[in-house]
């Protein structure tokens, strides 16, 4: 009920702006998308279309790409609109549109919808209702399971949550072949559980906004030491888990190599975020793993795109 | 006779700097649209091509 209730009073808060003239940008409706995250979104989709072993015209392989893109961006806006109280309070959020008051909120939900509607349609149009699908479930899981749910109630929220991050590489690859397979649910674990590193060595840092807006991440819920821990168990199975591809002999050994020289750099990090944990030293250690997890995804990835979807480095 | 882009009909008032950014918004529209239209005449094309057997 109380669910019911929130979304009740989100809505008649947006009606209530509407009567206002708008004052939003069009740069404005473009950040509602969170271009950042979609960026990722983007390029990993990228490589699930590319390395996956069906054939799509490269015309709907562009529009089948720029569908998932959509549905990552609608997803985006329509966290914003929900999360607008949270972002309101956190340094990190205060400025995106929907809290500084330069888009309404009613705007923003519309736009997260229609947006939503379309690129799943145009997937389902340009390459097969199961990708299609996946999308939709993918938007649904980002915008009700996480943001509405899990992300105010419990510690796990990005652990759950971070499936829905994980599914653009699938749905592409289902894009591509119309099915979903072992080697796209490995691409999709090894983004699973590259999340919780990724997120809790920016919120060891931002606990204090995590708390203050009243999300109960995990630094905030079980304190700094635990959540060191957690990072370095979820790093001990991420890391290992980039040579995967490899293993299952769906990636040349160039890519096994770079994965494994990647991850125990990875791991290096993670360590280093348990070992030091006070003072500036700590916070320093949290930020690089943080940074690295970004650099270290895309060096997979671009790895993958290198030497299973151009070919480079199959002779090893 | 009130035209289209007469404010004065619903009671609001709109700045020229609301106006300016109505305006983007609206040419911002366009443009999607344009893109979308676009994209189902392509799609079209390639589903109905001949295909190699």
């Amino acid at each position: 009920m109380a669910f019911v209730s929130e979304t009740t009073t989100r809505l008649a808060l947006g009606r209530a702006a509407a009567a206002e003239p708008s004052p939003a940008e069009v740069k404005d409706f473009a950040a509602l998308l969170k271009p950042g995250v979609m960026s990722l979104v983007i390029f990993t989709a990228l490589v699930g279309l590319v390395v996956a072993p069906g054939h799509l015209h490269p015309v709907l392989g562009a529009i089948a790409l720029l569908s998932i893109a959509v549905g990552a961006g609608a997803s985006g806006a329509l966290n914003m609109w929900w999360d607008a109280d949270i972002d309101a309070v956190m340094s990190r959020t205060k400025d995106r549109p929907i809290p500084a008051g330069r888009v309404q909120p009613g705007e923003a939900l519309t736009f997260g919808l229609v947006l939503a509607t379309g690129s799943v349609i145009m997937l389902g149009l340009a390459a097969n209702w199961l990708a299609a699908g996946l999308l939709a479930f993918t938007i649904f899981f980002y915008a009700v399971i996480y943001t509405m749910w899990l992300k105010r109630t419990t510690a796990q929220n990005i652990v759950i949550g971070g499936a829905a991050g994980a599914l653009p590489p699938m749905i592409a690859w289902a894009a591509a072949t119309g099915t979903v397979s072992l080697d796209s649910f490995v691409l999709f674990l090894i983004i699973f559980f590259w999340t919780p590193p990724h997120f809790w060595a920016l919120a060891l840092v931002k606990s204090g906004d995590y708390e203050r807006a009243g999300v109960p991440m995990l630094p905030v819920v079980a304190g700094p030491d635990e959540t060191r821990r957690q990072i370095l168990i979820y790093s001990l199975i991420y890391a290992p888990l980039g040579v995967v591809p490899w293993l299952l002999g769906f990636a040349p050994l160039a890519y096994g190599v770079t994965a494994a020289v990647a991850g125990v750099a990875f791991l290096v990090l993670a360590w280093r975020v348990f070992r030091i944990r006070d003072g500036a030293p700590a916070a320093k250690a949290s930020m690089q793993l943080f940074a690295f997890s970004i650099l270290h995804l895309f060096v997979l990835f671009a790895a993958l795109l290198v030497t299973v979807g151009l070919g480079f480095g199959t002779t090893l | 006779m009130a035209g289209p882009d007469d404010d004065h009909d619903d009671g609001l008032v709109l700045t020229p700097e609301q106006r300016r950014r109505r305006r983007a918004r609206n040419i911002a529209i366009a443009v999607i649209l344009l893109v979308v239209v676009g994209l189902f005449y392509a799609m079209t094309l390639v589903r109905f091509a001949p295909q190699p057997h």
